[in-house]
């Protein structure tokens, strides 16, 4: 959780503490039984990927929540920040033909 | 609750930067690790949160007491998969506390020289089998009456947490019941032990929700930030109704002799529990809290040189894979 595009924050208290020597913090990532793509389930901490999917397994599909299970290490995702919010999302809010609903089909012609 | 007394922290922050988070929150809007928030909000969550992850953790205790003496192989396969889903169910919030800014290790840390709590119902023994029913039963089900509402709360990792949390604990609930109706419509003997575990557990259940609202000082901030859903004793009357018809079907006494409907109110009323054995718990003076931190405090000891040899034997795979390239 260091870079400044990490997915969680560095708070005051973090920086300013001596780094520890911890297991590190693994994302797990699970895809359902339903054809579905991998989503984001939480997190853990493991020694190693070896090991983060083992406890993945018994941390979050103890009830047959899936078929299929990702692991990364935290450091490694690259998030994007709350204050780029408006430049990302909002010049999508105006470009309202890039939905079906925007065009109006004769009802003679079918089903479209 | 299974955070109790959670001391609320007063926040000096830039008035406009407050009103738009509040205004945040009141449009029901979920804050996210990255967004801004006051100090307050985050130190305040960090204790709720830890202090509710630790109660999961040391929850396992007195449970883990009665797994290899399950009266069946069936109850104890049963008893085995809810002392594991409380070890899940801490995990899930430890990594929801460790999204504010805090490590996994200073948290178990900060339970096991004290400096956090844990909630003081698992401060109390389990002394018979019966008391796998009353807990499952009554402490689980106290539990449920505050996380279900947790579930809206305004903090997003801490409301799937939540989300998560209470699609198990159902589960935990029944396994509990179906103990007590066993044991109730045992022998004389057998009933008389559900009876007995009732006795026991019904006032440390109700000191689950902590103290009356009129002694509770940190509720009017933490209800502003949605990190507190309702008051203590809003959860207690609920609990309370929902709990006596129980007691009534399986036949058992509620250990109360004040206990009467008021039609009124809708609700029962009931007696409060003692508040002096309250803050003798929380202050470490319970039946069990020597022991359950001595037991903590062995098992993270005596786990050291595992947490480190597995990290080492991962660096130096990691070493060598470097090397290889």
């Amino acid at each position: 959780m260091s870079s400044p595009n990490s997915a969680y924050p560095d708070t005051p208290e973090q920086t300013t503490k001596p780094k520890r020597h911890e297991w590190p913090l693994w994302e797990v990532f699970i895809r359902g039984q339903h054809g579905m793509s991998h989503r984001h389930v939480g997190s853990l901490h493991a020694p190693d990927a070896e090991m983060a999917i083992k406890n993945a397994r018994d941390v979050y599909t103890r009830r047959n929540e899936g078929v299929s299970i990702w692991v990364v290490e935290a450091r490694h995702i690259s998030a994007s920040s709350p204050s780029d919010k408006g430049p990302l999302y909002e010049p999508s809010e105006s470009k309202v033909y890039r939905h079906p609903t925007f065009f109006d089909i004769p009802e003679d012609v079918g089903a479209m | 609750m299974y955070a109790q007394m959670v001391k609320s922290e007063a926040t000096r922050e830039d008035p406009e930067k407050l009103a738009a988070f509040q205004a945040r929150i009141d449009a029901g809007e979920k804050i996210e690790p990255k967004d801004w928030m006051p100090a307050g909000y985050r130190k305040t969550l960090i204790r709720q949160i830890g202090q509710h992850a630790h109660s999961e953790i040391v929850g396992q205790l007195p449970e883990g007491n009665w797994i290899t003496r399950a009266p069946t192989l069936e109850r104890k396969a049963i008893l085995l998969a809810k002392v594991q889903d409380e070890a899940g169910h801490g995990l899930y919030l430890y990594c929801a506390a460790e999204t504010l800014g805090v490590t996994r290790d200073e948290l178990t840390e900060m339970l096991l020289d004290g400096r956090m709590k844990y909630s003081s119902i698992f401060n109390y023994p389990t002394l018979t089998w019966a008391d796998m029913g009353a807990v499952g039963w009554l402490v689980d089900g106290a539990a449920i009456m505050n996380q279900v509402p947790l579930q809206r709360t305004s903090y997003g990792p801490y409301s799937r947490a939540m989300i998560r949390i209470c699609k198990e604990e159902s589960f935990h609930q029944r396994q509990g019941y179906a103990v007590m109706m066993k044991m109730a419509q045992g022998t004389p003997a057998q009933k008389a032990m559900a009876q007995n575990a009732l006795n026991r557990f019904w006032f440390p259940s109700l000191m689950m929700f902590g103290p009356s609202d009129k002694d509770s000082v940190h509720s009017a901030q933490s209800m502003a930030w949605k990190i507190k859903m309702n008051t203590n004793d809003e959860l207690r009357q609920k609990f309370v109704d929902q709990t006596v018809p129980q007691a009534e079907y399986l036949g058992l006494t509620v250990p109360d002799e004040t206990l009467k409907w008021n039609e009124d109110k809708g609700g029962y009323d009931f007696a409060e529990p003692d508040w002096d054995e309250f803050f003798e718990v929380i202050k470490g003076n319970g039946p069990c809290n020597t022991e359950r931190l001595a037991t903590r405090n062995k098992a993270w000891d005596d786990g050291k040189w595992v947490r480190d040899g597995l990290l080492a034997h991962a660096e130096k795979k990691a070493a060598r894979q470097v090397a290889a390239e």
